[in-house]
C-alpha cells in the first residue's frame, strides 16, 4: 500500500515530500559529493604562481617517484588489513560467547560492559595504552618488580603497540554487528548440525561462519575503514616512526600548506578504502545496503 | 428510499494500472444490520474496505453513507470506523488514552470524554481497564478494546478487516459469538470482511461472496449455503463433493450427469430447469446430504469401500471410494454416533436424493444456471 | 558450542578464561587512566606516591586541578557547543532522511541511498580535507566576486560543525529509519480513521513511536561529536575543542590534570551510554 489518503491531495503531498527532500539533497551534495569532485580537481592541478594553476599530474607521478608516500601507502594498507583480520580472530570467539554461551542477564551485562568503553573518546583510550606502555609505565614497573626486566622496558613507539591500539580501538564495530548476528542464529540449527554427527569444528565452519557472514562483513569493512583512516592511535603510540598515510595527509595539508599534493594523497586514500571494501563485499557476496542496515 | 440504507456501494470499480482490484460491486447494507463479505484473500474485500474508509479512492462508482455521498471526503471526516487486522492499537498509550482518542480530536472536552470512555469500556466488559498499557491485554480483551476505541464515536458504520484472523483457534469460536451479541446489543451496522466461512456463517445477517473482484451472490447465511447461485460460492462456503461432468439424458424429472470416468449421478429436473445436453458441469453434493446404508432417498446409490475415517466429534466423516468409478467421496457420519465403528476397508451403500445434486454449467464464467 | 551441548569441563574452563582476559585487555587502559588522577606526582606514570585530589581542585601551579584549568574547561565549553549544534542538526535532517527513505518513493532512491551511507566509508580524515578545500574554494570565489571575506567558511568552528555534521547525520539517519521501517503504518490510518488529520496523526501516534530512536540518535550524535578527532583536526581553527586541547597536551607530555578530565569524561559519557541503551530497550519490549 502507498501512503494513506494520498490521493486526491497528490499535489500537496509531491510537494511535502520535495520539501522533505531539501535536508538530505543540501547535505548530499554541499558536504559529499561537490567537496569530494572539488577534491579530485584540486588534486589534478598544479600550482604556477600566486592565484594560477594548470592541469597537471604532477601531484599523482611525486607520489609514485617519491618512495617514502609509497611504502607508507602500502604499510597503511598491509597494516590495517592485518589489523582487521586480528579484531576478527579476537572478537569472533567473544561475541559468540556473549550472544551463543550467556543466557538471560548475564548475557546484556556483558555485552554493556563490551560497549562502554567505547563510549569514552579514542584519545582517552589511547592515553591509557601510553600509560601502561611507556619506560616508565605500569607494565615496565610490573616486569622490573616481578624480576623478568633488569631495568625499564619501552614499549611504545613500534609497531606491535600501534596494532595493540588499533585492534582495541575497532574491538567494538566488530562485535557489536557479530553478537547482533550470531544471536540471530537458532540454536536449534546447531543442535541439528550435532544430531546430523558434527562436531565443534564442522558445525562452526558449516554452519555458523555462513550465518554470521553478513555480520562479519559489516565488521571488517568498518574495521577496515576506521583503522586506515586512523590518525590518534598510530601518531600516539607509534610516534615518529609510526608512517601512518593520514599523517602525510596532515603534513602536506597544515605543515607544508600543500593542498594540491596533500588531495592527492587524500584520494589516493579514498580509493584504496574503497577498493579493499569493494574487494571484501565481493569475496564475501555482500552488498553496501544490507551491510549496514 | 436511500436513508434507510446506512451504507450503499453503486458500481464501484478500483483498477491498479492494468489489475482490476474491485469490479463494478454494488451493494446496500440496512440499518443495523451485519454484514459480512467473504472471498479467498487476494479477492478484492480489503481493497473495498479501504475504499468505505477513505483510504483507497474508487476508479469509477459512487459510495454512500446514510444516502449521501463521501467520494471526496477524506478518512478523517468520514463517519464509519474501523477496527484494523491487527488491530492497531497505539501502543504508546493506555488502554483510555487509546478509547479517548477519537474523542480528543473532535476536541470533546474532558469530562465528556472521561464519561463516553468509561460508559463505553463498561459496555464491552472492561470497565476498570483503563490505566492498563495495551502489552498488559489478552488477545480477547484487545479485540474489545479496539471495537470500543470506534464505538465510542458512535459511527454509522462499523467496519471490521479480519480482526479474529489473529487469535487462536478457542478464542475465535469465543469471540464469534462474543461479536454476534455486541452487533446485536447497540445496533450499529457492522460491515465484516473475513475469508474464514465459519465466521461469515455463524455472525451475519447478510453475506456477500466476493471473488476475483466480483460479488457472486449475496444472501442470508442459510441462503448461501442451500441455495448457492455458481459453482464458485457452492465450492467455497461449506465442503461438498466435487466432480465434474457431462449433461446426458433429460427424463421428466431427472437429469442424468455423466461422469468421465464412468459413472452418474442424477439431478432434479426443478432445480436445474435450463441444463441441455452435451453442456459440460461442475457437480456437487454436500457430504452430510449422502446417506449411509439406506435411510432417506434412492435416487442416486453407489456401494463403496471406506478409505479413512476421520473421527472428529461431531463433524466426524469418513473418506470412501466408489467400487465401480474409483471416485473418492468424503461422507459425513451422523452425529447420533451410529457408524462410529466403521473401519477403513468396509464396504457402505450411500444413497442420496436427485434434489441434493448441484450442476453448474463449467464455462469460463461460471454463470449460474439454477 | 552452545549449553545445551555438553563439552568438556577443561574446554569450558579454557574459553571462559579467554573471555576473562579479554575484559581484562579491554578495562586495562581506561582503570590506569582512571587510578592515576589520584596520583600525588607531576607525570601520569609509576612510581605511585600517595593519593591526591589535586588534579581536581588543586589551584597552585604547576598543580592545577580540571576546576581550576581556564584552557581545558574552555575547550569543553567549545566541545559542548559543537555537540550540541551536530545533534540538532544531524537528528533534524536524519529524522527527515528516514521518513523519505522509509515512505517516499521516487526515481533514483536506492542511488540516494547508497551516497547516503557512503560517509560511512570515507575516512574522517578525507572528510575533514574535502570539505575544508570545498568551503575554501566557495570563500576565495566570493572573494574574487564581490571582495567579501566570508568568515565563516574558513577553518573555525563552523567548518568542524558541518564537518562533522557531515557523516553524523548517516548514523542518524540509520537509527531513525531502523525504528520507523518497524512502525505499522495501520497505526497512522487509525488515527485518520478516528478522526485525526495528517498532522495531527504524525504528532499523536508517528513521533511518539519514534521517541525512543531520536532519544538514542541524539545521544549517540552528541557523544560521536564530542569524541571525534579526525575530522575536527582538519577543520579547526582557533578555538580548540577538548579532542584536539587534549591531544596538544599529550603530545607536549602533560599533568595527570588530563586524567582527572579523562575520568569525569568517562562518567560521563558512560552514564549517557547506559541512558541510551536504556530508553531504547525500555520502549522495545512494549
Amino acid at each position: 500500500m502507498t501512503n494513506p489518503a494520498s490521493s486526491g491531495t497528490g499535489g500537496a503531498v509531491r510537494f511535502g515530500a520535495l520539501l522533505l527532500a531539501m535536508p538530505l539533497l543540501l547535505w548530499l551534495f554541499l558536504l559529499v559529493i561537490l567537496p569530494h569532485v572539488d577534491l579530485l580537481l584540486v588534486s589534478l592541478r598544479e600550482r604556477i604562481s600566486y592565484g594560477k594553476y594548470e592541469f597537471s599530474l604532477i601531484n599523482y607521478t611525486e607520489f609514485f617517484v617519491e618512495p617514502l608516500y609509497w611504502n607508507t601507502y602500502i604499510r597503511t594498507a598491509v597494516m590495517s588489513i592485518m589489523a582487521t583480520a586480528l579484531t576478527l580472530l579476537i572478537g569472533f570467539p567473544v561475541s559468540y560467547y556473549i550472544a551463543k554461551v550467556m543466557r538471560g542477564k548475564g548475557k546484556n551485562v556483558l555485552f554493556l560492559l563490551c560497549l562502554i568503553p567505547f563510549w569514552v573518546s579514542e584519545l582517552v583510550r589511547t592515553f591509557g595504552w601510553m600509560i601502561l606502555l611507556r619506560e616508565s609505565g605500569v607494565i615496565s614497573n610490573f616486569l622490573q618488580w616481578a624480576g623478568i626486566a633488569d631495568g625499564p622496558v619501552e614499549m611504545l613507539y613500534n609497531d606491535a603497540t600501534i596494532m595493540v591500539g588499533l585492534v582495541y580501538t575497532s574491538m567494538l564495530f566488530m562485535v557489536v554487528p557479530l553478537v547482533s548476528v550470531l544471536d540471530s542464529l537458532d540454536d536449534s540449527l546447531i543442535e541439528a548440525g550435532y544430531d546430523l554427527g558434527g562436531n565443534a569444528f564442522t558445525v562452526t565452519r558449516d554452519i555458523v561462519i555462513p550465518h554470521a557472514m553478513p555480520g562479519i562483513a559489516s565488521g571488517c569493512i568498518v574495521v577496515f575503514m576506521l583503522t586506515l583512516g586512523n590518525y590518534l592511535t598510530p601518531n600516539l603510540l607509534g610516534g615518529k616512526d609510526s608512517l601512518w598515510f593520514t599523517e602525510q595527509i596532515y603534513t602536506q595539508f597544515i605543515t607544508r600548506f600543500n593542498w594540491e599534493s596533500g588531495s592527492a594523497f587524500g584520494f589516493l586514500l579514498l580509493v584504496l578504502s574503497s577498493m579493499i571494501v569493494w574487494i571484501g563485499l565481493k569475496l564475501s557476496r555482500q552488498t553496501l545496503s544490507e551491510t549496514v542496515s | 428510499m436511500a436513508d434507510q440504507f446506512d451504507l450503499e456501494c453503486r458500481d464501484v470499480v478500483k483498477k491498479f494500472d492494468a489489475f482490476t482490484a474491485v469490479d463494478s460491486v454494488s451493494l446496500t447494507i440496512p440499518k443495523g444490520s451485519f454484514f459480512s463479505i467473504l472471498g479467498p484473500s487476494g479477492c478484492g474485500k480489503t481493497t473495498l474496505l479501504r475504499m468505505l474508509a477513505g483510504f483507497q479512492t474508487p476508479t469509477s462508482g459512487d459510495i454512500l453513507i446514510k444516502g449521501s455521498s463521501v467520494l471526496g471526503v477524506p478518512p478523517n471526516r468520514r463517519p464509519v470506523n474501523m477496527v484494523f487486522q491487527h488491530l492497531a492499537l497505539f501502543p504508546m498509550m493506555n488502554v483510555s488514552e487509546n478509547v479517548a482518542y477519537g474523542l480528543k480530536r473532535r476536541g470533546a472536552d474532558r469530562a465528556t470524554i472521561e464519561k463516553k470512555v468509561s460508559d463505553t469500556l463498561a459496555r464491552v466488559g472492561l470497565p476498570d481497564s483503563g490505566p492498563k498499557q495495551i502489552s498488559q491485554l489478552s488477545g480477547g480483551q484487545k479485540q474489545r478494546i479496539a471495537i470500543a476505541r470506534c464505538l465510542v464515536l458512535e459511527p454509522a458504520v462499523l467496519l471490521l478487516d479480519e480482526p479474529l484472523g489473529a487469535l487462536d483457534l478457542k478464542l475465535r469460536e469465543h469471540m464469534k459469538v462474543e461479536l454476534k451479541q455486541l452487533q446485536h446489543e447497540i445496533g450499529t451496522t457492522f460491515v465484516y470482511i473475513t475469508h474464514d466461512q465459519s465466521e461469515a456463517l455463524v455472525m451475519s445477517d447478510q453475506v456477500a461472496v466476493m471473488n476475483a473482484g466480483r460479488f457472486e451472490q449475496v444472501g442470508a447465511p442459510q441462503d448461501l449455503y442451500y441455495n448457492p447461485h455458481t459453482a464458485f460460492v457452492a465450492g467455497f462456503v461449506g465442503e461438498s463433493n466435487r466432480w465434474k461432468g457431462t449433461v446426458g439424458m433429460t427424463h421428466d424429472d431427472h437429469i442424468v450427469i455423466n461422469l468421465p470416468t464412468g459413472g452418474a449421478v442424477l439431478a432434479s429436473r426443478k432445480t436445474h430447469p435450463t441444463l441441455a445436453e452435451g453442456q459440460p458441469v461442475d457437480v456437487f453434493v454436500r457430504p452430510e446430504a449422502i446417506a449411509i446404508d439406506g435411510q432417506g432417498e434412492t435416487d442416486n446409490a453407489i456401494a463403496a469401500k471406506v478409505d479413512n475415517v476421520l473421527f472428529n466429534g461431531a463433524a466426524s466423516s469418513v473418506q470412501v471410494r466408489d467400487k465401480a468409478t474409483g471416485h473418492e467421496m468424503t461422507v459425513a457420519l451422523p452425529q447420533t454416533g451410529a457408524f462410529a465403528n466403521l473401519k477403513s476397508g468396509d464396504l457402505v451403500n450411500l444413497t442420496w436424493g436427485a434434489e441434493q445434486t448441484r450442476c453448474f454449467v463449467a464455462a469460463e464464467n461460471q454463470e449460474a444456471t439454477a | 558450542m552452545i549449553p545445551s551441548i555438553p563439552q568438556p569441563r577443561f574446554y569450558k574452563g579454557l574459553y571462559a578464561g579467554y573471555i576473562a582476559l579479554f575484559f581484562i585487555y579491554l578495562s586495562a587502559p581506561l582503570i590506569v587512566v582512571g587510578v592515576f588522577a589520584f596520583n600525588d606526582s607531576l607525570f601520569p606514570s609509576m612510581p605511585w606516591e600517595g593519593g591526591t585530589l589535586k588534579w581536581f581542585f588543586g589551584s597552585d601551579g604547576p598543580y592545577i586541578g580540571i576546576f581550576n584549568d581556564g584552557k581545558l574547561l574552555e575547550s569543553v565549553g567549545v566541545s559542548a557547543f559543537v555537540a550540541f549544534w551536530v545533534t540538532l542538526l544531524s537528528v533534524t535532517v536524519g529524522t527527515c532522511n528516514a521518513f523519505l527513505f522509509e515512505r517516499a518513493q521516487f526515481p533514483g532512491k536506492n542511488l540516494l541511498y547508497v551516497v547516503a551511507l557512503s560517509p560511512l566509508v570515507i575516512p574522517g580524515v578525507i572528510l575533514g580535507i574535502s570539505i575544508l578545500v570545498f568551503s575554501n574554494a566557495i570563500a576565495n570565489g566570493i572573494e574574487e566576486a564581490i571582495g567579501w571575506d566570508i568568515d565563516f567558511l574558513r577553518p573555525g568552528l563552523f567548518l568542524v560543525i558541518i564537518g562533522q555534521f557531515a557523516f553524523i547525520t548517516t548514523i542518524t539517519t540509520l537509527v531513525i529509519s531502523a525504528r520507523l521501517r518497524k512502525f505499522d503504518i495501520s497505526l497512522e490510518e487509525a488515527a485518520l480513521n478516528l478522526g485525526a488529520t495528517r498532522q495531527a496523526a504524525l504528532w499523536t501516534v508517528t513521533i511518539p513511536f519514534l521517541k525512543p530512536a531520536l532519544i538514542g540518535a541524539g545521544i549517540v550524535a552528541f557523544l560521536m561529536s564530542f569524541e571525534n578527532f579526525n575530522t575536527t583536526l582538519m577543520l579547526v581553527g582557533s578555538d580548540a575543542p577538548l579532542t584536539i586541547a587534549m591531544f596538544d597536551r599529550l603530545k607536549q607530555g602533560s599533568t595527570p590534570v588530563l586524567n582527572a578530565l579523562s575520568l569525569l569524561l568517562m562518567v560521563v559519557s558512560g552514564g549517557l551510554a547506559l541512558l541510551s541503551v536504556f530508553v531504547q530497550r525500555d520502549r522495545n519490549s512494549t
